[in-house]
């Protein structure tokens, strides 16, 4: 039994369980949500992704050092930490190796890290991240950083659960024609070329910037997901239209050393800034939650859908199916018109 | 869909100097492909690290590799940690080079398996399953 009091007062060991309350999908967990939710809102969530072995943990680690150990002139914050590593597809286990990696916060009670398997998922993150990242933010965590699955090209599901997107790029991943291909590098807010010290990396930082510069900020914006959700946005009003975009900044880091931290953590904190002047914080706030509350409706649908539905039906029109009676096209609408 | 989602979550970790990683390796490995996630701390961990660890990530059970010789040191440490930070019903596993002597003295102490070199992967998945189930 999870007290809500005990979350908001950030109990560790209650944070902890509701955590694993939620992973694992109970009722339990789903109710203390709920009730968490109105205590949500605060937190800046930072998403950091990009491809295996860019440096996303080691980034992260230093991330988390710098905002407790501000090497400027800014408040130490408290920070959560969401690590999320694939799960096995035949398996069903998984290994996740990015605490490794998070050393130098260790034993700092300002600092929570959990790990988290994708369970399945494919974008990215797991079906239930968002809530664990509800959870921190409830408990008055004040940056939450969530790092992604080793990304390739299209798992951008970050940018539905982050404020603030950091991409990851390494030296040696190939050529500009990659810059130029839709999906990870659109969604970034700022560009980090991590491992700077490596051979190439000069090369990597031109044909970014080169990219960057053929975008229209404003365009950018108003676009941002194309169109994910089979629900329409909430309208956006010409004034919002009118305003200013931000162009995503490309910095430079070693994140084993630590060299570009302190003035990455100042843009994440320029960029938090510019989305509450300008108002789109509301609106990515609002969108966000949309989405989240569209996933959640798409996936219960499909389990009412199932209840409802014979499963000797299916079984059937699978069979016609994989006999090649029918097309996929046909078996579907068998499904949800009945066999006629 | 709905039903509960549970899998057996192990902390593997590294307590002590000994740089002899490939054992925690080999079972992290093993214990993924018995189904189970697997978060694995990696080399030096101190006692205070390993619960830190344990709590954050809400652990079933923690595997501790240790070859250094200093497991009558460390574990009755990490146990007193485990125990200070109230997570309940964690069980320990030990694997590395243990004397024969010193297993029921760790017994005793809570450790709830001991495995020495040439155990069998799925010895050790199995017990795992039956000591968190």
């Amino acid at each position: 039994m999870t007290s809500v009091a005990e979350i908001l007062k950030g109990d560790r060991l209650a944070i902890s369980r509701l955590l694993t309350e939620i992973e694992n999908g109970t009722s339990e967990g789903k109710r203390t949500l709920n009730e968490l939710f109105p205590h949500t809102g605060k937190a800046h969530i930072v998403g950091i992704t990009g491809a295996p072995g860019t440096g996303k943990s080691t980034l992260v680690n230093r991330l988390a050092y710098e905002y407790r150990h501000p090497s400027r002139d800014r408040p130490p914050l408290s920070v959560a930490v969401v690590a999320v590593d694939p799960t096995s597809p035949f398996s069903g286990g998984a290994v996740l190796g990015d605490r490794i990696r998070m050393r130098d916060v260790a034993g700092d009670p300002g600092v929570f890290i959990r790990s988290m398997a994708s369970r399945g998922s494919l974008g990215g993150l797991a079906q239930t991240t968002a809530g664990l990242v509800q959870v921190f933010d409830a408990a008055g965590f004040e940056v939450i950083l969530v790092e992604t699955v080793g990304a390739g090209q299209a798992e951008v599901d970050i940018v539905d659960l982050a404020h603030t997107t950091l991409v990851l790029e390494a030296p040696g991943m190939g050529d500009d024609v990659q810059t130029i291909k839709a999906g990870i590098l659109e969604i970034a807010d700022i560009l980090v070329v991590n491992k700077f010290d490596r051979p190439g990396a000069k090369n990597t930082l031109r044909f970014l910037k080169n990219m960057l510069r053929q975008f229209d900020p404003e365009e950018r914006y108003e676009l941002h997901h194309g169109q994910r959700s089979p629900f329409p946005d909430l309208p956006i009003t010409e004034s919002e239209k009118n305003k200013p975009g931000w162009d995503p900044p490309i910095l430079t880091t070693i994140a084993t050393s630590g060299e570009g931290v302190s003035e990455l953590v100042e843009r994440i904190t320029n960029h938090r800034n510019f989305l509450l002047s300008s108002k789109r914080w509301s609106l990515k706030e609002e969108r966000r939650i949309k989405r989240e509350m569209d996933t959640m409706l798409q996936r219960e649908l499909l389990i009412k859908w199932r209840d409802s539905t014979s499963s000797t039906l299916y079984q059937r029109t699978l069979k016609k199916l994989v006999k090649r009676e029918i097309s996929p096209q046909r078996a579907v609408q068998f499904l949800l018109e009945g066999d006629q | 869909m709905e039903k509960s989602q549970k899998k057996i979550k192990v902390l593997i970790a590294k307590p002590g100097l000994d740089g002899h990683n490939r054992g925690a390796k080999v079972v992290a490995r093993a214990l993924r492909d018995a189904g189970m996630e697997v978060i694995y701390t990696g080399l030096r961990q101190t006692p205070e690290m390993i619960a830190e660890a344990a709590l954050q990530e809400d652990v079933d059970v923690i595997g501790l590799s240790i070859l250094s010789g200093a497991h009558m040191a460390l574990a009755p440490k990490i146990l007193e940690e485990i125990n200070n930070t109230g997570l309940e019903g964690v069980k320990i596993f030990l694997g590395g080079i243990i004397p024969e002597e010193d297993k029921p003295k760790l017994k005793e102490l809570g450790v709830h398996g001991i495995y020495g070199p040439g155990t069998s992967t799925k010895t050790i998945a199995s017990d795992i399953r039956k000591a968190s189930s």
